[in-house]
């Protein structure tokens, strides 16, 4: 949306039209007329791209912008879901009992651990998946399209679908865990299990999302630079490693400050994978992220106030990540 | 050069910034099953339509007494939406509630819930105690008391209840050597919970390693807390659960089961769970009527007749639902009526017939469709008379608003970790840390 800045400067003094040179024989009315409809077509364009714009705005401001501030100021009260508008004013006290709250930094803790063993192979699958792609193939498209189709699929089939699988009595996993003779695994309730688990169910869903991404980019980056890096013998390995990867460097960039939010955001995988339908991540919370602990405490507990105060947390924790993204691409960029 | 390549990864980036957002956009656009829809009342031919919000197969439609109702009242048109889940169903109408928006003209409510809302939301709701023809004297008197407020106002009237009995397979119990008729099983335990985890232990005896004497520790627990007169909360609405010792028995008792290897490491209504019923792996289960029903779901068919129904050690409830009106609702008049005639003990006979929701209205024990109830799964077995005599013996139990997250604490957070070889101390410490943390506002 670009506006012309320059017929869009403030009128002269005295806000009558632009001053024009005395003598020009036009009759007065008419000279009124004229100004009359310059005024209003700089007004015109003065204003309108506001208007253009406003509609994001006030859905914004009324979806988005209010409920983070209301959400701030009910962390600052004790309240309950049975009668949210009875708050009972208690200061910082829902954030100092962040600090001392076992069940928040297991869940953080979980979180940063599911967040890590879901993105790196993810992201390490999805570069691989990408680059195999990226040569001439039979049907590229097909293959393009079966990528995205766990993306596609809702998470809670895939979680109830994953499951199943990961029974512990009656799952296909450990079935053919048993009858190779390495012994069943309690995926559920096993602490690295469960993790390893719920990250499966990320890594399925998200891998060829980024392998699109990534793909993408790569159709971007000019033929004659493998050419040339053919011609000085470079091995494909070699193209790759000194061709592709720094030519993707802001994609991959993006790619890893959006798995980072959603890791951090990780939700419905873990609340699905929970034997007990419940929100507390396993009967000793071993895969209870910070998303799920927000929605037991708000939703399950009742308590709006805590609930409030973790998600501000989580979302500070979020700006801190998303400066630290932002610094180390800077010295990506400034170092290339 | 390295212009273009600037250019082309800028340009990979906007490609890959608007899938993203598509992506997104995508998402936004997924309908995620909204299960409410607009109510009207009124329609074009000049009925009034009255709206019930309901959970899970509560079973009136199937019943067919929303069409009787309509014949005996012509003017009058009755649509029900249902939420699967009361997990589901109740945040949602704790929300509606509370900004008095959304709400149907009749809803229901569970009894773990029924405390909190008494608690909480009874001055949105209107008194059914003053609708003509609702005499508390009706129901059973704590089935009545359950759904009313301090100072009288009936905040619901009750629809079912669940009076528990043993469900029990003759034929396992026959290859442990234990007696398979349902009087002889009942004396095995009568009176006290530890002579049933005694008889557990004969039958694991006689039984060895392929099958359980119980289903779950959920369950144990579950059924002994429920035949005591105070679990987490005492009469003055304080919490307990740490201090009764009624509830450390009953976690001391089920850890004790766990260790010994006589109930399953499993969680109930899990899938896992029903596959044991249909692979035949455990002996008995606490049993409401509607637990025979999840049985016959899950079983093969040669189960069927397999199973009886021996009389608990001490009775106890186990769920059952109460309707309220909502004060905001556009119908108030015709809602209590039709909430009146629903709960009214002929209208309760019918539902145990289709749907085995028990009676929770005494006048309806005497009804042939309870005096005669029989159910395939468990063949001769006068269920009705069964689960009559243990609905008369079920106490008056003292219920607060948080009881079904402490329960859930004990069996989620606790007895299930003995299964899983935690010790239960770890069991009883990681339960009450979990439940202290979800109590704390």
């Amino acid at each position: 949306m670009t506006t012309r800045h320059d017929t869009a400067a403030p009128p002269a003094k005295g806000g009558a039209a632009p001053g024009r040179p005395p003598g020009d024989a036009v009759s007065p009315e008419a000279a009124r007329k004229r100004a009359r409809l310059s005024r209003r077509w700089q007004r015109d364009m003065r204003w309108s791209p506001y208007a253009f714009v406003a509609p994001f705005f006030v859905f914004f401001a009324a979806f988005g912008l209010f409920p983070l501030i209301y959400t701030g100021w009910a962390s600052l009260h004790t309240v309950e879901l049975t009668a949210p508008t009875d708050m009972a004013w208690t200061g910082l006290d829902n954030y100092t009992r962040i600090f001392d709250d076992d069940f928040f930094w297991n869940a953080a803790k979980n979180t940063l651990t599911i967040g890590i063993i879901s993105t790196v192979p993810q992201l390490m699958m999805a570069m691989g998946l990408a680059h195999i792609l990226n040569y001439k193939l039979r049907g590229s498209t097909f293959y393009r399209v079966i990528m995205l189709a766990p993306y596609a699929t809702s998470i809670a089939a895939a979680a109830l679908v994953f499951v199943l699988l990961f029974g512990r009595d009656y799952g296909m996993i450990n079935w053919v865990l048993d009858s190779v003779g390495l012994g069943k695994v309690d995926w559920q309730n096993d602490k690295w299990a469960s993790q390893f688990a719920v990250s499966s169910i990320v890594i399925w869903r998200w891998t060829g999302y980024n392998a699109l991404i990534y793909l993408a980019a790569m159709q971007a980056i000019p033929q004659d630079l493998y050419e040339s890096a053919a011609l000085d013998g470079a091995s494909r390995w070699r193209q790759f490693l000194h061709v592709t990867l720094p030519a993707l460097r802001p994609t991959i960039l993006f790619t890893v400050v959006v798995s980072t939010i959603g890791a951090s955001q990780l939700f419905g995988e873990p609340l699905l994978f929970d034997a007990n339908k419940g929100a507390s991540g396993g009967s000793q919370h071993q895969f209870q992220t910070l998303g799920l602990y927000l929605y037991e405490q708000g939703w399950v507990n009742q308590h709006l106030g805590r609930a409030s105060a973790i998600a501000w947390t989580m979302f500070l924790i979020l700006i801190v990540i998303g400066l630290v993204n932002y610094v180390i691409s800077r010295r990506l960029r400034a170092s290339s | 050069m390295r212009a273009a390549r600037n250019r082309s990864a800028r340009k990979a980036v906007v490609i890959a910034a608007i899938a993203s957002l598509g992506a997104g956009l995508l998402a936004g656009c997924a309908d995620d099953g909204n299960d409410e829809d607009g109510t009207s009342s009124g329609d074009s031919s000049g009925k009034t339509t009255i709206t019930l919000g309901l959970f899970g197969t509560m079973g009136f439609k199937e019943a067919g007494l929303y069409e009787e109702y309509e014949k005996l009242n012509p003017d009058i048109n009755v649509e029900e939406t249902v939420t699967e889940r009361n997990e589901n169903y109740y945040p949602a109408l704790v929300n509606h509630l509370t900004t008095e928006s959304g709400l149907q003209d009749i809803q229901a409510i569970e009894v773990g819930n029924i405390a909190e809302v008494v608690e909480t939301q009874a001055d949105k709701f209107v008194d059914m105690a003053k609708v003509e023809g609702v005499q508390p004297s009706s129901w059973l008197d704590w089935k009545w008391k359950q759904g009313v407020t301090k100072d009288g106002q009936a905040v619901g009237l009750g629809t079912d209840i669940g009076p528990m009995a043993i469900c029990y397979r003759k034929d396992l119990f026959e290859k442990a050597g234990l007696p398979t008729d349902r009087d002889e099983v009942g004396a095995l335990w009568a009176g006290d919970w530890k002579k049933f985890v005694e008889a557990g232990e004969k039958y694991k005896k006689g039984a060895g390693k392929d099958t359980y004497f119980m289903d779950s520790p959920g369950g144990l627990i579950n059924a002994i807390l429920s035949s005591e007169e105070e679990k987490f909360y005492d009469s003055s609405g304080e919490v307990i659960y740490k201090t009764n010792p009624a509830v450390k028995a009953a976690f001391d008792l089920t850890a004790e089961a766990a260790e010994k290897g006589l109930v399953q490491a499993q969680t109930q209504f899990q899938p896992a769970w029903e596959q044991t019923i249909s692979n035949n792996l455990f002996a008995t289960v606490a049993c409401p009527p509607w637990m025979i029903g999840t049985i016959k779901g899950k079983s093969q068919p040669e189960a069927a007749g397999k199973w009886d129904v021996a009389v608990a050690p001490k009775s106890g409830n186990w769920g059952g639902s109460f309707l309220g009106v909502p004060k905001s609702g556009k119908n108030v008049k015709e809602a209590q009526k039709l909430v009146a005639w629903l709960t009214a003990p002929e209208q309760q006979a019918k539902l145990f017939a289709v749907q085995g929701s028990f009676p929770s209205a005494p006048a309806a024990y005497k009804l042939p469709q309870v005096t005669d109830a029989k159910n395939e799964m468990t063949g001769a077995a006068p269920i009705g008379d069964i689960f009559a005599k243990a609905a008369e013996a079920i106490p008056a139990q003292v219920i607060g608003p948080k009881d079904q997250i402490i329960q859930q604490g004990l069996t989620d957070n606790g007895v299930i970790l003995v299964t899983q070889g935690k010790s239960p101390e770890e069991a009883w410490e990681n339960a009450t840390k979990t439940i202290d943390n979800n109590l704390e506002k």
